[in-house]
Formats: C-alpha cells, structure tokens, sequence
C-alpha cells in the first residue's frame, strides 16, 4: 500500500499546470460552443464578440499589471525601511513600526483602498506649482500599504533568521551595526526575502482588480461595461472565463517559479 | 446606552465629528445587521471551507491519477486567480442559469458570496492540510498500519488529528485573510460590514469617521481571532511536537 504521503507530493507538477490551463480553456470552449447552439445568424457570434473586444481587454489588463508594478515599487521601497525600523535599537521606533505593520497587514485591502480614495485629495499645490493625483495612483497607494506592511516582516524574518553568531563575528571583526547589516545579513537575506516577495506580488497583481471597484478603469471594469452594452447574456460566462484565464496565465508561472526557488533555497 | 448616544450626540455638535451609528437608531441597525453579516459570512465560509479542504487534501493522495489532477487544477485555478474576478463570475455569469423559485433567485448575493469564498478558501485549507499531512512522522503512519487500520482510519484517526495541531499557523492566517476578503462581497451588494457603513457614509456625508470605524471594527475581529486561536493552540498540543 502506497502512501498518500509520497501520492500527495506529486500534487503540483507539470502534469498540474498543463490540466488547469486545460481546465480554464476548455470551460472558455465549452461556454463558447454552447452559447453557439441559440446565437441566430443575425447576431455576431461570442468568439466575433470575444475576438472584437480583445484588445480593449487586453489594455485594461495592462493597466492592471501598470498598477501592480507602481505599487509594488513604491510596497518595497516602503517595505524595506519599515522592516529596518521593526529591528531598530531605538525602541520607540520599534515600536511605533510595529503598530504601523499590525494595522496595514490585518486592515482589508479593500478598506484600505476606499481610504485612501476618499481621503486623498485629487491634486497637492506646492508653491503654485498643482500636482494632481488621479484615481489609478491613488489606487496604487492604497494598494502598497498593505505590501508595504508585509514586506516590513518578510525583511524582519530574514534578518532575524540569520545566525546571531555572525552578527557577534562581524563585531569581533571590527564591523559596525552598519557595515554588518549591508555587506554580511543582507545579502544573505535577498534569497530568503525573494521567494516571499514574487508570492506578494502575485497577491498583488490579482488584488489590482479591487481598483475596478473604487472606478479605475482597469480589466474588471472594461469587462462590465461590455457586457452591459452588449447586453448578451451568453457573453457573460466566456467573458468572465477569458479574464481569469489571462490572470491565471500571468500568476500561476509566477507561483511555480516561487516554488522552485523555495525548494532550490531550502536544500542547502 | 442612552448616555452613550447622548454622548456621541454631544460630541457631533460639539467637535462635528459624526458617528451616526451611535446615536441614530436607523444606522445603528444598519451597521450592527452588517457586523453580523460579515460574521455571519466568515462562520459559513470557515465551516464549508475546512470539511471541503480536509476532503480535497485526503483526495490529493488518492489513488487515482485523475482524481488528484482534478484536486490540484482546483486548487491552482482558485489560488491563482483574483478573488474578486471569481465573485463576479459566480454572481453575474452563473447565477442567472439558476433557477428561480416564485421569480425569486435561488441564491441571493450572500449565496453567492458564501459559495465563492468557500470555493477560495476551500483551495487554501487543501494546501495548509496537505502541508501538515507532510508533516506527520511517516514511523507514525505505518506503525497505524501495522496495528491493522485502514487507510480512512488512519487518516481519521492519526494524520488528521495531528496534521491540524501543525497547520493551526497557518489556518489562523487563512482565517484572518479569510475575513479580510469577505469585503469582497461588497462588489455583490451582499448586505456586509463594508457595504453598510457605505450606505451610512453617503448618506450622512460622514467619511472619514466610518473610514476609522470600519478600521477598527476589523483590525479587532482579527485580533480577537488571533487571540483565540492562540487559546486553541495551546489547548490543542500534544506533548513531544513543537517546542
């Protein structure tokens, strides 16, 4: 008798990708050929449809892929200073840090997202000088907290789980904190840190479609407003496919690579 | 109760800072029916989530290939996929093949957002489970069988039991996000936390105030969550695993 322990292993290989990706497309077929059976001559058929809406489609996905570089940019940046702040020696630092990434890591993204839109202003004077801000970057602030906060602890976690010993080596070597940090903990600390970060990443990437919801005109809401002036409703459930098909052929190679890296780091 | 609502009252005219809910008996129902919706709403997907996710991590180590190819496309399909995007195919594309019962439909938006997430989470359980399935000592599996179990009873009996008390971490985390994303539903119009304090806000013109409040309505529903699952880790350990 097998064990399901060594069966359950194998779950995720090759084999995996290629049977969702066969599972999405053939659920796009299927709704698509069975939309075919009522479509009258007259009217155009869901793949005509599909076909003629595509590269609207596809610039509000690069819409959606614009924001989720910006935010995770700006997440990082943040991200990474905060982190330093969590293992200060200076403890009010430390902990007014804390209090920042506990809130931003267990408020919702979608609160946080109507928090930001609606209590940004929609453009900053400077010495006369109007800086606007429109939706899109607003949403794109208000989707790098959350990252932000989460990058803070994954730079904490690696840090600290770099062997106290080196830290008391470099200090017997004559390193200051500083010296110690950039050029022994951290570089050791990108490879831990890499694998969690594309893991927020493509987190992000499918939280951009949130913006849809505070009237960013990204993917999911071109993807409405089709549907609404088509008004087919054997449209609904291919269009809807073809989206999550596009996210899922830009996330899921995202995810395998995580894995592969995961593993790859934690043989050694 | 009166003291407070006279309080809050006060506070309105004095500061202008306007928190209807606590005075005005109409927002107040409103916005205590949307906590409980979100409650109500984080209970269901939990419940349906785990007993779908123990199901699907016990089929991930079947025996048939198929079987576990259709268990891992599931939990791909939904991992990788924005949440929101799954919502809305639910609520908008297969909800109208449904059928209605006296013109009614037969799953409202809250149906429809239990099912989604439930589906979501269900993909999360199956991998935290099979995760702390990995991580029973397999010495402890096969001295099961060598005691004569089946393979359901050992499962049952020996892995499940342990596999929980090693992923309680983890379903803490999935829980916390699990209650994070029923804002999700707002985009339905599913009667929720978020959606509620909406109608109050863009009625009363009082943003920023039920910004805080809604804030803080969820950074405590998760702290009490943590709390509590600490409380059941502890309870739950078993001696010799863990430090």
């Amino acid at each position: 008798m097998t064990l399901w322990h060594d069966r359950a292993q194998s779950m995720g290989t090759s084999l995996t990708s290629a049977s969702t990706g066969l599972a999405l497309a053939g659920l796009l077929v299927a709704s698509i050929v069975a939309a075919q059976i009522p479509a009258a001559a007259a009217k155009p058929s869901v793949i005509e449809l599909l076909w003629k809406w595509t590269p609207l489609l596809a610039q509000g996905f690069l819409f959606n892929l614009l924001i989720s570089f910006c935010a995770m940019a700006l997440g990082t940046a943040a991200g990474v200073l905060m982190g330093f702040a969590r293992i200060s020696l200076h403890a009010p630092v430390r902990g007014t840090s804390w209090i920042v990434v506990q809130f931003f890591r267990n408020a919702p993204w979608l609160v946080l997202l109507f928090f930001v839109m609606f209590l940004m202003p929609f453009e900053v004077r400077v010495r006369g000088i109007t800086i606007p801000f429109p939706d899109w970057i607003k949403a794109t602030l208000g989707l790098a907290l959350p990252i932000m906060a989460n990058i803070a602890e994954i730079v904490r976690g690696a840090v600290q789980s770099i062997p106290t010993a080196q830290w008391e080596a470099a200090r017997s070597l004559a390193f200051s904190r500083r010296q110690t940090m950039w050029k022994i903990i951290l570089p050791q600390c990108i490879k831990r840190m890499l694998p969690p970060w594309m893991n927020w990443y493509a987190i992000l990437t499918m939280a951009t479609t949130l913006a849809s919801i505070v009237g960013v005109s990204e993917v999911m809401t071109i993807t409405n407003r089709i549907t609404n002036a088509e008004g087919r409703t054997d449209l609904l459930i291919p269009i809807y496919t073809y989206v999550l098909l596009a996210f899922f052929v830009y996330c899921y190679p995202i995810s395998r690579w995580t894995r592969r890296l995961e593993a790859r780091y934690a043989e050694r | 109760m009166d003291d407070v609502a006279a309080w809050f009252l006060w506070l309105y005219k004095a500061t202008g800072i306007k928190l209807t809910i606590f005075y005005d008996p109409y927002d107040r129902t409103r916005f205590i029916q949307g906590f409980f919706t979100t409650l109500k709403l984080s209970a269901y997907c939990l419940v349906l989530s785990v007993v779908l996710g123990a199901v699907a991590a016990w089929l991930a180590g079947s025996r048939v290939a198929a079987v576990r190819g259709a268990v891992a496309a599931f939990v791909q399909l939904f991992r990788n996929t924005p949440p929101l995007v799954q919502l809305y195919f639910f609520y908008f594309a297969v909800g109208p093949l449904l059928p209605k019962v006296d013109g009614v439909p037969l799953l409202g938006s809250f149906g429809w957002a239990v099912v989604s997430l439930t589906l979501l989470e269900t993909a999360f359980a199956a991998e935290i489970f099979r995760a702390g399935i990995e991580a029973v000592p397999k010495a402890t599996v096969e001295a099961a069988q060598a005691l004569g179990y089946s393979r359901a009873q050992i499962y049952r009996k020996v892995v499940l039991p342990l596999a929980v008390r090693v992923t309680m971490p983890a379903m803490t985390n999935n829980l916390v996000n699990l209650v994070k994303t029923t804002t999700l539903a707002y985009a339905i119009a599913a009667p929720e936390l978020v959606y509620m304090s909406a109608q109050v806000w863009s009625e009363q013109v009082n943003v920023p105030e039920m910004m805080i409040v809604l804030l803080v309505c969820y950074v405590t529903i998760v702290g009490v969550i943590n709390q509590i699952m600490q409380w059941l880790e502890e309870r739950l350990r078993v001696p010799g695993f863990g430090q």
